[in-house]
């Protein structure tokens, strides 16, 4: 399912003095099938734009194309748009209510106006999708650890079926593990389900490794958007917006500078140890012959 | 809308209504609200106004901003007038169907109300717009210190309302937050009748309790950690003590007081 | 005796089922020996779940342990009498900025604390101001804690403490809330309040990035301090940190990799400088 968003501008708090323009003429494509990184600084504009793409704010101008259809025709149902594209806000456990974790799973599919039986088989594969296991089906969400209540809130997402998949920063809080784990599991939505994903993040790391595309906003603009590659390649001009590259970037471009022929553009910790390698290997060659 | 209320909200501004002891405030509110009720005449009311506006003025605060808290009670408005204005009886001014009619008494009783009503919230709105929370409570806490004798907990209920009024915009913005995420998961606050949308309203409320207690739990030990153990021994980074202007304002008090039972003197005889 | 000194400290706590009676018995913190000296800079790291909040909350006597004993400045933690002293001596910043700010004004919210232990007046002031100037937030002094960001909050939580002329501070998880600016922010007062003001910090986290600097690092994991040491030594088992569920910076990582690749540099590098430097090293040799 493809997302085209043309044009789009909203002003925060309109007609008080506490104006914001908080997106400025905002031009993106989105493609079936990709996985988006999304960045920016706090403030940047982010979290504004995936409501919309959701359609809890209205843009003051603009449109946004889903499968073709602007949402902001007369008729659109937000409803059918909400089951197309999941949004999964910051500490999704927050919202978690339901005695029991399978009932509170099930309340997306019950809202989209599924039967309780239609709503239970969506919400059994959502929790196994997000990997949790029956046992907890019938525990109270408030008695789970923290990285399973993040699972059993996105499973809450998941089993409205959406065919794009937003999330506002899942690995927040985490520890370095749980960190992965969710990472891990999203990755694997977007290769087994072939899930849209787009991810927001403040982990440059993170969004190196798991993106094949990145958007950068700054100021309510998109900035940057490109590979991972391609936008790291700009690392000073990301430091100048509040942002900056993986450590790996600045590792390459340090080593460049003392004469190792390396790819600057390696952002990912294999992408440089393959690179490291092959110049040092380049390197002993001569002596070795 | 639940951002409109301004009663609870500080407006900073560098003004002499900003500078006055929160006590004086505080009285200040109590005698025009109890001069709102004393008046009789529309005369009482033009007192009233002239002191409203001159201290609007003076406190620097928009007359916008302060207007905008009204539209949080405007049905609450709405429904005195309209109760005042037909259920009243009296002298028929405009028959309308069957019973219901306006009479001079009800439109008169309609009208004082509205006013009141208004005058009593901005009036209200005034003290907590130019005072800080933190200001408002200290008054409070020492203005009732004489209840301290007959065992009131002054002290603890001064800092309840203030670390209140501190985590109303935080508890505003976090049920915000819930609303939208929970309308991400498809669902639906504004259809259905009431029983419905009160159902309806379970998935905000239960996770904006558990917050809540998150974070009362949570600011009850960060204030532990910092040694907060109650108002015995406690010493104050601004004590409330009484300037030239404070007295001045009393004085203020004391002739608008004067003044609006001479108008309803004049006005009864 | 250190600053802080923790005796074989046990803390358990119990679970009850619906009925109010006892489940089980959790035990939170198991057997742990501390000992902090004036001045340093520690680092205590751990997943989620570990014990190391639960072991930090000691430092404060927020919690008393149910077995074992913890001495703050030389006063025992348990003795009800001291409990003052104690947390005047080692404040503490908790992960939530919002949920630790009490005052409606900045500077009113770093007041508190001097306020409770009962500080004239004229000094209370003196100490928020110096408190402010010391996290670089006299700026915002008049502001509302709610317009700060996330890092300005929590230097203004930082400041409420140093207000109490604390010997240490204890940090638990301050910026796991933040973005990677406010941690920044965070970190670098913390680490100034450390060398310029010496005092000694407690720094409880879960970013490797952080702890680079500290000079000494423990790890916890299931109640139990399972390795210490200087952050070189840490940073060098990338795989047994692996296995509690934590990680290591980008470059060690990668120097790890690259070593298992068979090109021969030294242990736990922790800074992109080190193997720049290791690598040319390396390059010159050949």
């Amino acid at each position: 399912m493809s997302i085209k968003i043309e044009n789009l501008n909203y002003i925060y708090g309109k007609g008080t003095a506490y104006e914001i323009k908080a997106l400025r003429d905002i031009n993106l494509a989105i493609e079936d099938g990709e996985f988006i990184g999304l960045i920016g600084h706090t403030g940047s504009g982010k979290s504004t734009l995936i409501q919309h793409l959701n359609g809890l704010i209205k843009a003051d101008s603009g449109a946004i194309y889903v499968d073709g259809e602007n949402i902001y025709q007369d008729g659109y149902s937000m409803k059918k748009l909400r089951g197309k594209v999941g949004l999964v806000f910051q500490y999704p456990e927050h919202q978690l209510f339901e005695v029991d974790v399978f009932s509170d799973v099930c309340f997306g599919p019950k809202n989209q106006g599924f039967s309780e039986e239609e709503a239970a088989k969506k919400a059994r594969l959502a929790l196994q999708s997000v990997g949790l296991s029956e046992k907890y089906y019938k525990q109270s969400p408030f008695e789970l650890s923290g990285g399973q209540k993040r699972r059993a809130a996105i499973a809450g997402v998941l089993a409205m079926e959406p065919n794009v998949l937003i999330l506002d920063e899942p690995m927040a809080g985490l520890d370095p593990k749980g960190r992965d784990e969710i990472l891990d599991e999203i990755a694997r939505l977007h290769r087994e389900r072939h899930l849209t994903i787009l991810l927001v993040s403040h982990s440059m790391e993170d969004v190196a490794k798991y993106a094949d595309r990145l958007i950068v906003m700054n100021k309510g603009s998109v900035q940057f958007q490109g590979t991972p590659r391609e936008v790291f390649s700009h690392y000073k001009e990301l430091e100048n917006i509040g942002l900056s590259a993986p450590q790996i970037t600045y590792l390459m471009h340090a080593l460049r500078e003392k004469g190792f022929s390396v790819d600057v553009n390696a952002s990912t910790i294999a992408e440089a140890k393959k690179s490291i390698l092959k110049c040092l290997r380049a390197n002993a060659e001569p002596e070795e012959v | 809308m639940i951002r409109d209320i301004t009663i609870g909200q500080y407006y900073p501004a560098d003004s002499v209504i900003h500078k006055l002891d929160p006590r004086v405030k505080l009285v200040g509110t109590m005698v025009f609200l109890v001069s709102l009720f004393l008046f009789q005449s529309f005369s009482g009311y033009i007192v009233a106004t002239v002191f409203l506006g001159c201290v609007i003025k003076l406190s620097k605060v928009p007359l916008k901003f302060m207007l905008k808290g009204l539209k949080a009670v405007f049905i609450l408005l709405l429904f005195s007038v309209v109760f005042n204005l037909f259920l009243t009886d009296g002298e028929t001014l405009i028959p309308l169907v069957g019973k219901l009619r306006i009479t001079k008494e009800g439109l008169r009783l309609a009208v004082f109300m509205a006013i009141r009503l208004v005058y009593l919230i901005v009036g209200t709105s005034i003290m907590t717009l130019t005072t800080t929370p933190n200001d408002l409570t200290d008054g409070l806490e020492k203005g009732l210190r004489p209840l301290k004798k007959i065992r009131v907990p002054v002290h603890e209920i001064a800092m309840m309302m203030s670390i209140a009024l501190r985590f109303i915009p935080i508890l505003l913005e976090e049920t915000d937050k819930i609303m939208k995420a929970q309308m991400a998961r498809g669902a639906d606050f504004e259809s259905g009748n009431f029983i419905q949308r009160a159902k309806n309203m379970i998935p905000i409320l239960v996770p904006l309790f558990i917050s809540a207690f998150r974070r009362a739990n949570d600011l009850a030990m960060a204030m532990e950690a910092r040694c907060y153990h109650g108002g015995e021994g406690r010493t104050k980074m601004k004590p409330l003590v009484y300037k030239t202007r404070d007295k001045m304002a009393y004085g203020t008090f004391v002739v608008y007081l004067l003044v609006v039972i001479g108008v309803n003197m004049v006005g009864r005889v | 005796m250190g600053i802080i000194k923790i005796k074989d400290l046990i803390y358990e706590y119990a679970r009850h089922d619906d009925e109010g009676n006892v489940e089980s018995v959790v035990r939170a913190v198991d057997n742990v020996n501390l000992d902090v000296k004036k001045g340093e800079f520690i680092a205590v790291l751990g997943h989620n779940g570990s014990g190391k909040s639960t072991m930090a909350k000691h430092i404060n006597a927020i919690l008393t342990p149910t077995e074992g004993t913890v001495w703050i400045a030389g006063k025992d933690t348990s003795k009800a009498e001291n409990i003052w002293d104690i947390r005047q001596s080692s404040g503490m910043v908790f992960q939530n900025p919002d949920n630790q700010i009490i005052g409606t004004v900045v500077e009113e919210d770093v007041g508190f604390g001097p306020e409770n232990i009962g500080v004239p007046t004229e000094d209370i002031w003196k100490r928020v101001d110096d408190a402010l100037r010391a996290v670089g937030m006299t700026a915002y002094r008049h502001h509302s804690p709610n317009k700060l960001s996330g890092g300005q909050k929590q230097r203004v939580a930082i400041a409420g403490v140093v207000a109490m002329k604390p010997q240490c501070i204890v940090l638990d998880e301050p910026t796991a809330m933040l973005d990677p600016m406010g941690r920044k922010e965070v970190i670098a007062t913390v680490r100034e309040l450390n060398e310029k003001e010496h005092v000694t910090v407690i720094l409880i986290t879960h970013y490797m990035e952080e702890v680079i600097g500290a000079d000494k690092v423990f790890v916890m994991d299931s109640g139990k301090v399972v390795m210490q040491g200087y952050p070189r030594e840490i940073f060098s088992q990338v795989e047994k940190l692996k296995k509690y569920r934590l990680d290591v910076p980008q470059v060690t990582e990668l120097a790890y990799e690259l070593k298992q690749e068979g090109i021969p540099l030294t242990d736990g590098i922790l800074t992109i400088e080190e193997l720049v430097d290791e690598l040319c090293r390396l390059k010159l040799k050949i």
